[in-house]
């Protein structure tokens, strides 16, 4: 079996959003929405006060309850893991996003741009219309997974069939690869370090683990 | 809807959903009620005509709430496409059942048979239990995932078609008798149970702080309008103070309208989402972890993995 997850070690991350914006060129999403985002959260008290960087996105659960609230089937559950949204069969009506307690899905209702009614170049060579009115999220960029099936490449070694955001994280706090594997590298990191998985306690298995110490 | 930009620190706090607007709440207003009165008014044993006229009224509810809900979904024109997933799904559940639910409630309008009003009663309740699982089954926004929310939505529901039983008895002339009354009277003292049931369940195992923010300061109301005035006057009505039909009148709708507040309070105002949380804060050079951190919380729930 194979089973694709994210590995995030928050020691590393230095809250830069190049992940964020190497999502965006990558995904062509929406001025407003980002599937890859880097939170910041300030905690504690003065003087004992604290500053981290939380990159958030779909965690592509094992148990996904968007998957299990869609009337329509368009939202399931690959067998590699990836978390996927057929476009053609979403109606947009949001339960899923209700679903998700990770804020990760989004519908946009009407096209947006980012300078008006008017898309640049760019955004009209990439504007895609199934887009429009149903919901979408992070994919792990699943045509590079997809292309990796056919190549022969490995997810997380290899960059081409490798997430936008793992590639472009400046510090190597993101890692990808296939948890089953037991040679891969999100396996050997999660061996010798500390790590969680958010709300894990609601039953979802999410597929992000959030490095935080060495074992 | 207006455009939400939170600061970069506001990201992780829970945040009032906004994608189901107020047409989603009537789904959940009107559905709950129609599907409520069908099966009150099959079972309460009012004359025919009141029958008649209730089960009309509860398929058009249902109808409304439903129209509402295909107004709002972004891709109106492929929604046969929500009967797909009936193994797992409450919204293909609901929306199969509203099938049966207006088949049968249909003929039994027309043929006045007493068995397709039953079996319209068993769909109508059907109906309304569907529409409280879905969202029950909303993972993301605790206010609504709590398991006392199911039988909180489906008392209100059934308080609701029992106001409005009521109601179209008094309208109907000969009124309501005094069993559709005590019932009405149970149903409401059921829904405040389940009501305070739910708010101190859902405060001890933790909510966002304006989640229950929103709820504390509407249920006081929520009791004394929706549930004491009500009582009072179905009190008076049963101990045959003058004026009955209309006290009856009066309570049925002011139950019903209670109930429809409070769902509109759950569905839109406390509807906040679960948000962004960090177990352990990083480990950064000779320093200890950090506490974890749960933005907007009243209390962490769960536990820690490593």
């Amino acid at each position: 079996m194979t089973r694709y997850v994210m590995t995030i070690d928050l020691r590393r991350c230095v809250g830069c959003q190049t992940c964020t914006a190497a999502c965006k060129g990558a995904n062509a999403t929406p001025p407003g929405i980002q599937w890859r985002r880097v939170l910041d959260i300030e905690s504690g008290e003065f003087p004992d006060v604290r500053r981290t960087f939380l990159p958030v996105a779909c965690m592509h659960c094992g148990d996904p309850p968007c998957e299990s609230v869609c009337p329509t089937r368009a939202t399931t559950k690959r067998a590699d893991g990836l978390v996927a949204i057929d476009y053609d069969l979403c109606i947009g009506c949001a339960n899923c996003v209700m679903a998700c307690p990770y804020d990760a899905r989004s519908i946009v209702h009407e096209p947006r741009f980012a300078y008006g009614d008017t898309p640049t170049a760019a955004e009209a060579a990439r504007f895609d219309p199934a887009r429009i009115g149903v919901s979408m999220k992070c994919t792990f960029c699943k045509d590079r997974i997809d292309h990796a099936e056919r190549t022969g490449l490995v997810p997380g070694v290899d960059p081409e069939v490798t997430p936008a955001c793992v590639n472009s994280c400046i510090s190597g706090a993101m890692g990808f690869g296939d948890i089953d594997d037991p040679n891969s590298g999100v396996n050997a990191l999660l061996a010798e370090t500390q790590y969680f998985r958010m709300h894990e306690e609601l039953g979802t298995e999410p597929g992000v683990y959030y490095v935080w110490d060495k074992s | 809807m207006k455009p939400f930009n939170p600061r970069a620190v506001e990201l992780a706090a829970p945040k009032q959903q906004r994608n189901w607007d107020w047409r989603a709440a009537a789904n959940f207003i009107c559905g709950g009620a129609g599907g409520g009165l069908l099966l009150v008014a099959a079972f309460a044993g009012l004359d025919a005509f009141a029958t008649r006229a209730a089960l009309l009224m509860g398929l058009a509810l249902i109808g409304c709430g439903l129209t509402c809900v295909w107004f709002e979904i972004g891709r109106p024109w492929r929604a046969m496409n929500v009967y797909r997933h009936f193994a797992t799904s409450w919204m293909t559940r609901e929306a199969v059942v509203a099938l049966v639910v207006f088949a049968t409630g249909a003929l039994a309008i027309i043929t006045a048979s007493v068995v397709l009003t039953l079996v319209a009663g068993a769909c109508g309740a059907a109906f309304l239990y569907s529409q409280a699982r879905i969202l029950a089954a909303n993972k993301g926004i605790p206010a609504w995932r709590h398991p006392a929310s199911v039988p909180l939505m489906v008392s209100t529901g059934l308080a609701e078609g029992a106001g409005f039983a009521a109601s179209v008895a008094a309208l109907a002339g000969a009124g309501p008798d005094t069993k559709l009354l005590v019932l009405l009277l149970v149903l409401l003292t059921v829904r405040v149970w389940c009501w305070r049931r739910y708010l101190a369940g859902l405060t001890r195992s933790g909510a966002p702080l304006a989640a229950l923010k929103v709820l504390d300061a509407f249920g006081p109301r929520f009791q004394t309008i929706g549930h004491g005035l009500p009582a009072v006057v179905l009190v008076a009505a049963l101990v045959g103070l003058p004026g009955r039909s209309l006290m009856v009148l009066l309570a049925g709708l002011l139950v019903a309208a209670s109930g429809w507040v409070m769902k509109y309070t759950l569905v839109r105002r406390a509807a906040y989402t679960q948000g962004l949380a960090v177990d352990h804060l990083p480990v950064r050079g000779r320093g200890p972890s950090g506490p974890a951190a749960k933005p907007g919380w009243k209390m962490m729930s769960g536990g820690n993995r490593g």
